[in-house]
């Protein structure tokens, strides 16, 4: 394999449910509410090569967007490695860390949150291209048009405000605010889930060209299976914070292994399946709050047996370069 | 009423947007019904007018945007003619809406049993509050929340982004309206979660006769799901019909180009086919179609503004050049 660009190790985030004013003012006038520990990334390791693809799939709520923001730089680890460009984030220099922050770029899942609503379009985009010398203060309307031209989105707009723009406007946004500064490594976060499909498309097509031409490298989070089906070259599927499969695409999406990722591409909505029936998931929706014992998807598991209860599966190797944690991996 | 008042009929509605750098016609001439438990998909272009749309239909149009002309008949009555008071009560109650921004239905200082009660009780005020907190927790149940109980009492930031838009979900269903509009409701759900709300939303609108307009721009999601297809671009809605015969054959320029960009399992590798050209603000639409300058077909006939016409049976368009040979190519 080649060199990976960027690698994680046992990567963990505990987020502590702190009580806020209203939560302990509350608690103070005798209401049951406590402190809470949701394992949101649970010991992950991946690695990712210089030019590849990654897409990460999981059910809502199982840590994808922490696992993201971890790599992006922009949340701390409770515990765990990132290794980028073979300096682990913690040991680098100021200057290094400087140089990383800029090359790994995350693009957020939720647009509205994350444009600072008083800015003109012009200066969320082109900000950090002038602080970090791309362009000169006074060029950052030809340089910020250039860009948005790029992802769809008409210049004419750039002296807006975020509220005056459409969702999926303001995804392309978010877009063009992190390929300004040129970045090397993209955490996309359901960057195109807000666009039609004739932008999805186009963006796709770009994200494609840049990989090209740029050698751009990519962690794709998306609930669309078509999508990460299309665009990625190894899949990672995750389950309450653990990963539960690995595999090249093909491999994936011919022959998946573990049941929670069977259970996934059966649900995948295809446009030439009409007037269906929708039944209700079976077994209970487990919480990250308070995850069940041993495999985190027995509950809805349709093999589970005893074992699963209580033994957590290990991610191991089933075939060469694919990975699964479940039991039933064992038998054979 | 008589039983066969669709329980909504909009009529040549226009909203438009008075802002400094000229007029946004967002919504411009957009007619269509809901029957009595009907699911009406609503996709199009971003920016096409669809949430703005969903907007005016609910009295949710800030300045300086303006609903200009047109009607909203709900079951009969134009909702236009309500006062302020009058349309907030039927809102929650009779109408629901989901946001495309889960944000704008929970109130971030509220914890989410607050809120749930809130907007039960402010419905049928003889409701005890045990009551209507037991149905608070079903209601995030049925929505794939797990351990409910525990959720009711936290506040929305400390949820996911899907998370937060199930809650939105089950806040909008709570009071089994006649109408919900569904603004990308499952765009941020993983596939197995997204068949759990889509059945509840199908139960609903097959038990108690709930209509539904359902915004996204996921054409595979419609196709399961809903009775009849709306497709918009700029402002207007350029083809609807019954699902089937849309999707199958759909003859307008715009609609083609859309269902062609879609990726599935064959894509791969490949380049996806992308409608060429880029959507035109709003504020310079050319006259006439507003698709001209990507059309394939466009030509000087196009200069003028196509009316509603049915070339097919059961099939409403604006187009002056439909594609009545199917088997043209795309793009063709
Ligand atoms: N700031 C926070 N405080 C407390 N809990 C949090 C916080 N951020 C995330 N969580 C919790 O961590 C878990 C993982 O959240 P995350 O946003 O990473 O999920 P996700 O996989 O991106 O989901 P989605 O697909 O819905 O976006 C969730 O249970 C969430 O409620
Ligand atoms: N406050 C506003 N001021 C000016 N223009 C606005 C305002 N709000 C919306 N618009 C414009 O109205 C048009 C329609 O917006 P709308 O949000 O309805 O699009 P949409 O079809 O829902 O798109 P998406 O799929 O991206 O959500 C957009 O071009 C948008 O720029
Ligand atoms: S380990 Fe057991 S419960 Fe978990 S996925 Fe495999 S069979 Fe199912
Ligand atoms: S009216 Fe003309 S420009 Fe518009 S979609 Fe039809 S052929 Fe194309
Ligand atoms: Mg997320
Ligand atoms: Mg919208």
């Amino acid at each position: 394999m080649t060199e990976a660009m960027l690698e994680v190790r046992g990567l963990t985030k505990n987020f502590v449910k702190k009580l806020d004013l209203a939560g302990r003012i509350a608690q103070k006038l005798g209401s049951s509410i406590r402190e809470e520990v949701v394992h949101a990334v649970d010991g992950v390791s991946i690695s990712i090569a210089k030019g590849g693809v990654v897409g990460l799939v999981g059910e809502s709520g199982c840590g994808k967007s922490t696992l993201g923001r971890m790599i992006a730089g922009i949340l701390p680890p409770t515990a765990g490695d990132i290794v980028y460009k073979g300096v682990q984030l913690t040991d680098m220099s100021p200057e290094e860390a400087r140089r990383a922050a800029l090359e790994i770029q995350m693009i957020f899942q939720d647009p509205f949150a994350s444009l600072n609503p008083r800015m003109r379009v012009v200066d969320i985009i082109g900000e950090a291209p002038v602080a970090h010398g791309y362009c000169k203060a006074s060029e950052i309307h030809e340089y910020v048009s250039d860009v948005m031209q790029r992802v769809g989105l008409d210049p004419e707009y750039r002296r807006r405000y975020p509220h005056q723009f459409s969702g999926g406007q303001r995804q392309r946004i978010g877009i063009a605010r992190a390929l300004a500064v040129k970045p090397e490594f993209l955490v996309c976060d359901e960057a195109i889930a807000a666009l039609d499909v004739s932008i999805q498309a186009q963006v796709i097509n770009l994200f494609m060209d840049l990989r090209e031409d740029l050698d751009l490298t990519y962690l794709f989070i998306s609930h669309d299976l078509s999508v990460v089906e299309h665009i990625s070259d190894r899949v990672v599927i995750m389950y309450l914070g653990r990963i539960v499969e690995v595999a090249e695409t093909d491999d994936l999406f011919r022959e998946p292994n573990h049941p929670y990722t069977i259970a996934l591409l059966n649900e995948v909505p295809r446009v030439d399946q009409r007037g269906l029936d929708y039944k209700p998931i079976e077994g209970e929706i487990p919480s990250p709050l308070d995850p069940p014992s041993g495999c985190h998807f027995h509950p809805r598991c349709p093999h589970a047996t005893d074992r699963c209860k209580q033994e957590r599966p290990v991610l191991r190797e089933i075939a060469p370069n694919r990975w699964s944690a479940c039991h039933l991996n064992d038998g054979t | 009423m008589t039983s066969d008042t669709p329980t909504l009929d909009v009529r040549d509605l226009k909203t438009h947007f008075f802002t400094k750098a000229g007029v946004a016609r967002a919504v411009d001439g957009v007619s269509f019904t809901v029957g009595k438990g009907e699911v009406v998909g609503l996709v199009g272009e971003s920016g096409s007018g669809k949430s703005v749309t969903g907007f005016s239909i609910i009295g949710l149009v800030d300045p300086p945007g303006r609903v200009v002309s047109g009607e909203v008949r709900f079951k009969g009555q134009n909702l236009l003619d309500l006062k302020a008071e009058q349309m907030r009560k039927l809102r929650g109650n009779r109408i629901a809406m989901i946001f495309q921004d889960p944000m704008m239905t929970l109130n971030p200082v509220l914890r989410v049993d607050t809120q749930m009660v809130e907007t039960i009780r402010a419905h049928d005020a003889s409701v005890s509050k045990a009551d209507a907190l037991a149905r608070a927790r079903d209601a995030l149940g049925q929505v794939g929340i797990p351990a409910p109980d525990e959720r009711l009492r936290s506040y929305p930031h400390q949820f996911s982004g899907g998370m937060r838009q199930r809650v939105a979900i089950a806040i909008a269903l709570l009071n089994k309206p006649d109408l919900i509009i569904a603004d990308e409701p499952t765009t941020a759900l993983d596939v197995t979660i997204q068949g759990q709300i889509l059945y509840e939303a199908q139960k609903l609108c097959r038990e108690t006769g709930t209509s539904m307009i359902w915004i996204t721009h996921d054409l595979a999601v419609v196709a399961g799901l809903a009775d009849k297809i709306c497709v918009m671009y700029g402002g207007r809605i350029v083809e609807q019909g019954l699902i089937d015969d849309v999707l199958d054959h759909p003859v307008h320029p715009y609609t083609r180009g859309l269902l062609g960009s879609v990726p599935g399992h064959n894509t791969r590798g490949h380049r996806l086919y992308q409608i060429p050209g880029m959507a035109p603000s709003l504020l310079n639409l050319p006259e006439g179609c507003a698709f001209q300058a990507r059309c394939p077909k466009a030509d000087d006939a196009c200069k003028a503004l196509p009316h509603i016409t049915n070339p097919v049976p059961g099939r409403e368009i604006r187009c002056f050049h439909p594609h009545l040979d199917q088997d043209e190519e795309i793009g063709a």
